[in-house]
């Protein structure tokens, strides 16, 4: 199965539904995520925002079936495509891995073997395909110029140390690349990286996604680079998404209190000169002694006491634009 | 107002090889230079920005601040006091009134010790007398806005955030003039980031401190500093008044970093100057202009001659041919 007709359907590439996980640790149960829906279409970059400990991760984790072993996974499905990879055994994971899904890491240095030579490493992911070791070499050297490295042929000999931070990453693409996956993960894939090297390997990014195809799950807290590379956006707040929607519904059309004091806070978007900074006075809530109503009662600005003491619901403002709050109301425009 | 730091012409290199290496290998200059040349000014209660990739120099250049690394040219002045060349017995005292705050928050804290004994730390290591040490201590904690609680706390029950404050508590701990803050918001959450250089700027306008910020964070430069000064391989290409490099950039290099943090705005209009490339070895430095090899605006005269400094503005210097 190559994906490409599959690709055609405009059936979700990846559908999260109501996803629930818990982490058993000394104190209790940290209760990660929950009731977590994301939805990414075929050839849509998606992008996932929200501070740290909000799951980001353990939502990359669970998509790939690596969390921990404390981890329990209480409700939900995601479905890739048409089977669900909660249900996968271990040898079908295997096959999904890498293949139809792809992540790109934070840190390249640490997301390559340093003890194995570029061209180990990318033949070596090619196992799958019953082919001789010169065409793999080939395809390898092909990715690679592919991604922007200099004489590709010649550094296919190096190690990951010979490279710059830069290049790392472009090798870390290419190898996530190669398999031509369906999803692609990007988990924070430039923080790691200086500004004029970021944006590079955002366009590089942008240019790729067009060229396989492929759809895109980017994880970032920048909010300036998910502006300018998503088609939707997902906002999380502790363990929970409490926005999404198009990446103007989300930038011009914020309708949660969160989303809006997150966009607030970024210092790029204030224009004028400004030396006190917003910020979102509290702290994120305990997670494992949740009380069961609005995850955003403690640090929200808008609440009042007609805000019932129960979950919000999930509410569609316009088509495809989604919130979870109690009060916020659609069309409101920044 | 009156200069409080003076850096002038500062250079600071590192060897590449051990001594009889460079014998054998017959090479007469096995030095990188890290920084080279680097002037700037920091006035009294004012602060001072250096931005440049990771590499420019910049922490190089603030730890030669505190004697941390030795120059090997140029002159550094406190309160028109000679820094360099100074042996440790008057040093001492100096240091007192400047203070560092580290890149890696948690890591810059000692383990095992409590964050009561880290923020007095300073006290007995300049052999000062304090009578209550709960007391001092839950007087910095309260300065940086953390509660008496944290004071028996250690640094790996820190969050970042906190980790953050408790280093800040321990350089506001001697009463600095001026404080070296590298990267302070690097690995922080927008709204704590906001949170830390809002203290930062109170503490500034409270206690009259003069702060140099390093950062690559332009965003952060913007708000929070008055002048400027943008690095690349050790030296300065653009300095001047904040305000005005974010309204006028004059060296291709300011505008290609000012292009790269894109605006969170998916229909901002996207002018940008795209950046070519990678930072180039400190060990091969390209001739002439160093930028040449990455700028849009490369002419022949750039890859064989050095640009001059000029003045572009009142106090805005910047090193390019390019007039305008």
């Amino acid at each position: 199965m190559t994906g490409e007709g599959q690709k055609q359907t405009s059936e979700n590439v990846l559908s999260i539904k109501d996803l629930s996980v818990n982490f058993n640790t000394e104190d209790g149960f940290i209760q990660a995520l929950r009731r977590v829906s994301i939805d990414i279409p075929p050839r849509q970059i998606v992008g996932l925002v929200g501070e740290s400990g909000c799951g980001k991760s353990t939502i990359i984790n669970s998509i790939l079936k690596l969390l921990s072993n404390n981890a329990e996974i209480t409700n939900g499905s995601i479905h890739l495509q048409n089977e669900d990879i909660l249900m996968m055994t271990p040898t079908q994971l295997r096959a999904i891995r890498g293949k139809r899904v792809s992540v790109i890491f934070q840190d390249p240095m640490t997301s390559l073997n340093p003890a194995l030579s570029i061209a180990r490493q990318m033949t070596d992911i090619q196992y799958r395909d019953q082919i001789n070791k010169s065409t793999k070499r080939q395809r390898a050297i092909d990715m690679l110029t592919r991604v922007g490295i200099p004489d590709a042929q010649k550094r296919l000999k190096s190690y990951p140390h010979q490279f710059s931070g830069g290049m790392r990453q472009r090798i870390a693409i290419a190898m996530a690349l190669l398999m031509k996956p369906d999803l692609l993960i990007a988990d924070e894939p430039t923080t790691a990286l200086d500004a004029t090297l970021q944006i590079q390997i955002i366009e590089l990014l942008k240019v790729l996604q067009k060229e396989f195809r492929c759809s895109v799950l980017f994880v970032s807290h920048h909010l300036g680079l998910v502006a300018d590379f998503c088609d939707q956006v997902v906002v999380m707040y502790a363990g929970e998404v409490v926005e999404s929607g198009d990446v103007r519904d989300i930038f011009h059309r914020a309708a949660h209190p969160y989303t809006k004091r997150l966009l607030e806070c970024d210092p790029a978007r204030i224009k004028t000169k400004t030396r006190i900074l917003p910020t979102i006075p509290g702290n994120i809530p305990d997670l494992v002694n949740l009380s069961n109503d609005c995850i955003f009662k403690e640090r929200c600005h808008i609440k009042d006491d007609k805000c019932p003491l129960t979950i919000a619901p999930l509410r569609e403002l316009t088509p495809g634009h989604f919130v979870q709050c109690h009060l916020s109301q659609a069309g409101e425009s920044q | 107002m009156k200069n409080l730091l003076e850096i002038e012409k500062v250079k600071i290199r590192f060897r590449t090889k051990g001594m009889l290496k460079a014998v054998i290998d017959r090479d007469k200059d096995p030095y990188i230079e890290a920084v080279c040349g680097a002037s700037l000014t920091i006035k009294q209660g004012e602060t001072f920005a250096l931005v440049g990739e990771s590499g420019a120099g910049k922490t190089t250049l603030a730890r030669s601040i505190i004697g941390l690394v030795t120059p090997s040219q140029g002159s550094i002045r406190y309160r028109d006091q000679e820094l360099m060349g100074l042996d440790d017995k008057s040093f001492k005292p100096l240091k007192r009134d400047i203070a560092m705050m580290f890149q890696d928050p948690v890591g810059c804290l000692s383990p095992r010790l409590s964050v009561r004994s880290i923020i007095t730390e300073p006290f007995k290591i300049h052999g000062l007398p304090i009578n209550d040490v709960t007391k001092e201590a839950t007087k910095l904690l309260d300065m940086v806005g953390l509660p008496a609680s944290f004071l028996n706390s250690f640094p790996y029950q820190l969050s970042g955030g906190q980790a953050r404050r408790v280093g800040m508590a321990r350089a506001l701990a001697l009463s600095p003039k001026l404080i070296i803050a590298d990267e302070p918001t690097a690995g922080l959450d927008v709204s704590i980031q906001g949170e830390i250089l809002n203290l930062m700027y109170r503490l500034q306008h409270e206690l009259n401190i003069s702060f140099l910020i390093i950062t690559h964070n332009l965003a952060v430069v913007r708000h929070t500093s008055d002048r400027m000064a943008i690095m690349y391989l050790g030296r300065f290409v653009e300095t001047g008044p904040t305000d005005e490099i974010f309204a006028q950039p004059s060296h291709p290099y300011t505008k290609v970093l000012l292009s790269s943090s894109p605006e969170p705005d998916p229909d901002a209009p996207r002018n940008r100057v795209m950046p070519i490339g990678e930072i180039p070895s400190l060990i091969n430095r390209p001739s002439g202009c160093e930028f040449h090899t990455r700028c849009i605006y490369v002419e022949d005269r750039c890859r064989r001659d050095v640009p001059p400094n000029r003045n572009v503005g009142l106090d805005h210097d910047m090193t390019c041919f390019k007039s305008e």
